[in-house]
């Protein structure tokens, strides 16, 4: 109840923040920016949409995989090394990842989506090892003993009952990745950030706005599609946890 | 049957070695119960697991229905042996009809049979089959999971089922009245069943022969009778318990103390009895609770339709030294 309690409150802060920031964003004529140039904000969202699309798919085709083969009893000893390094690689601010970057792959958004799609690896290749290894190892042994095969028991059991972390890693992942692909256009990747550096630079707040009100916007929305889709994949029976959200 | 033939399990760490089980030979008939009792560490557990090979042997041999288990394929094998743990077991991502259909699916059952078998399934436990069908584990109480636990193993109609302490986290009542429940239906499945307990109450409630464990070694193999009266050693002796002498009451019940007594029916009938009654069906530790209570020492015993029989003296009991239920059934 308390638990409930908390929540609403969080949720509730959290739209007030919202509610300000979009008011703040009114007030400095953020939103006269954006009715003004219809064009340019859509062509923007497209960018920074395309941008996190696919550095996110990069990252869940192979953080989910590379998730699952450290879990295997095979690589188990190897999984160190590579949390390690996921770790390490999650220490390094993301502006220094697209510097370094941007001295192999040259200036564009290669280079962007390259930066984010490394960016977003740890989140989920962190929660599909916790996911996996967190299945309780009573039902496996129960599999198990039932006679399943373990490529029955890796996909009737570990996969459907890690799929609540893994899901929340990725959007977890997702969603900083929205606020961070604002990034991509130091580096001429495009994206809402043209904006956001723009009216920095212009010390115009209501420009800046204009771009970081459609990022929050789209981290919200994107964060709201991702939960409906776990309403969808993940088995009915481990989703009282999920009713609250 | 289940034969087990100088199995022995030997655990190597660095340059240690622990015998977990060490050289265990005996059989288990068909359509008993033995129960594995002896204290955590004992050797009961890894036995157990040792039969549908979820532990490798390290020597010696186990055979089932009189096939070495080595010589069958391991998935076959697991199939074919039902398997119940503590804490049920059950997949939350299942229903509980896709719960208890998991061996058969995998046997490639048609869905027609797979359907009456679950319905047959639930009548069996006591549960309604359609309002349980599409509901999710967590949605059942403890006693219900446990139930869908031991009707899940029995699926696929095994011949033989291991139970690693299925009641082991039930709170006594729900225990109590699932081991009830278990008899009743092992009374017509005649399953040859492996239970894991570390309840000598559980063990001698609900086991056909006890094998009693200890570091590594069988201590005693024999009846609730021959285990309580005749403690083969000090560790079975202890483990049994001070009480064991009346331990071996629950084995009887108060029919059987009735045959004992000459004219039991004839002197003693009183129908206006007011005082305390005990039934003929009570185990003899109950009746003997009831009669140190009661007034005189005395009780009524009434039949199963309640009607008075006669009357029971705490002095009676001094009929049963030197009686064993082997005895009693040979005087019925």
């Amino acid at each position: 109840m308390t638990g409930k309690k908390t929540e609403q409150i969080v949720k509730i802060s959290l739209y007030l923040i919202v509610l300000a920031i979009l008011s703040w964003a009114y007030f400095t004529g953020a939103f006269q920016f954006i009715i003004d140039n219809p064009g340019d904000l859509l062509y923007l969202t497209g960018q920074h949409l395309k941008l996190v699309a696919i550095s996110a798919a990069l990252a869940i085709v192979t953080a989910v995989p590379l998730g699952i083969l450290i879990t295997r009893p095979k690589f188990k000893k190897y999984d160190w090394i590579v949390m390690n390094f996921a770790n390490i690689g999650q220490t390094v601010p993301s502006l220094a990842i697209l510097a370094l970057v941007m001295s192999y792959f040259g200036l564009g958004w290669q280079t962007a989506i390259f930066a984010l799609w490394f960016n977003s690896l740890l989140p989920i290749l962190r929660n599909t090892v916790a996911g996996i290894e967190n299945v309780n190892p009573l039902i496996i042994d129960a599999g198990k003993g039932m006679g399943m095969t373990s490529k029955q028991i890796f996909f009737k059991l570990e996969v459907p009952n890690a799929m609540y972390a893994i899901m929340a890693g990725i959007r977890t992942s997702v969603v900083i990745n929205v606020g961070t692909a604002a990034l991509a256009f130091l580096i001429g990747g495009g994206g809402l950030g043209d904006l956001i550096f723009t009216g920095i630079s212009l010390y115009d707040t209501g420009i800046m706005l204009s771009g970081a009100v459609p990022v929050i916007m789209l981290a919200i929305l994107l964060d709201f599609l991702l939960g409906r889709f776990e309403k969808v994949i993940i088995p009915r029976g481990l989703q009282r946890t999920l009713e609250a959200a | 049957m289940i034969e087990f033939k100088n199995v022995t399990k030997v655990y190597e760490s660095g340059n240690k070695k622990v015998t977990a089980v060490n050289d265990i030979n005996f059989q288990v008939e068909q359509g008993e119960i033995c129960v594995f009792l002896g204290p955590s560490g004992c050797g009961k557990t890894t036995l157990l697991r040792m039969v549908n090979r979820l532990i490798p042997i390290t020597s010696g041999g186990i055979e089932v229905e009189g096939k070495d288990i080595h010589s069958m394929d391991m998935i076959k094998l697991r199939r074919s042996i039902g398997y119940v743990i503590q804490h049920n077991g059950l997949f939350p991502n299942m229903t509980i009809e896709e719960n208890i259909n998991v061996v058969p699916k995998m046997l490639g059952w048609d869905q027609s049979k797979m359907k009456k078998r679950f319905v047959d399934l639930m009548d069996m436990m006591g549960l309604d089959a359609g309002q349980f069908q599409k509901r999710y584990p967590y949605e059942l109480s403890g006693g219900q999971q446990q139930r869908i636990g031991i009707a899940r193993a029995l699926a696929a109609d095994p011949p033989v089922m291991l139970m690693d302490e299925p009641f082991g986290a039930l709170d006594p009542v729900i225990r109590d009245h699932l081991q009830n429940e278990f008899l009743k239906i092992q009374r017509e499945m005649k399953k040859t069943i492996l239970f894991v307990s570390h309840d000598i109450d559980e063990a001698i409630k609900l086991g056909d022969k006890i094998a009693i464990f200890d570091t590594g070694k069988l201590m005693q193999i024999g009846t609730p009778d021959e285990i309580l009266s005749t403690p083969k050693n000090d560790f079975v002796r202890d483990f049994v318990g001070d009480d064991r002498t009346l331990k071996r009451l629950t084995l009887l019940n108060v029919r059987d103390l009735m045959v004992l007594i000459d004219g039991f029916k004839k002197n003693r009938l009183n129908h206006d009895w007011h005082g305390p009654v005990i039934s003929i069906n009570e185990n003899l530790k109950s009746a003997l609770a009831v009669l140190l209570t009661a007034p005189n020492g005395e009780a009524c015993v009434v039949d199963d339709h309640h009607r008075k029989i006669g009357v029971l003296h705490v002095s009676d009991f001094s009929l049963l030294t030197e009686v064993h239920p082997k005895d009693i059934s040979i005087v019925r």
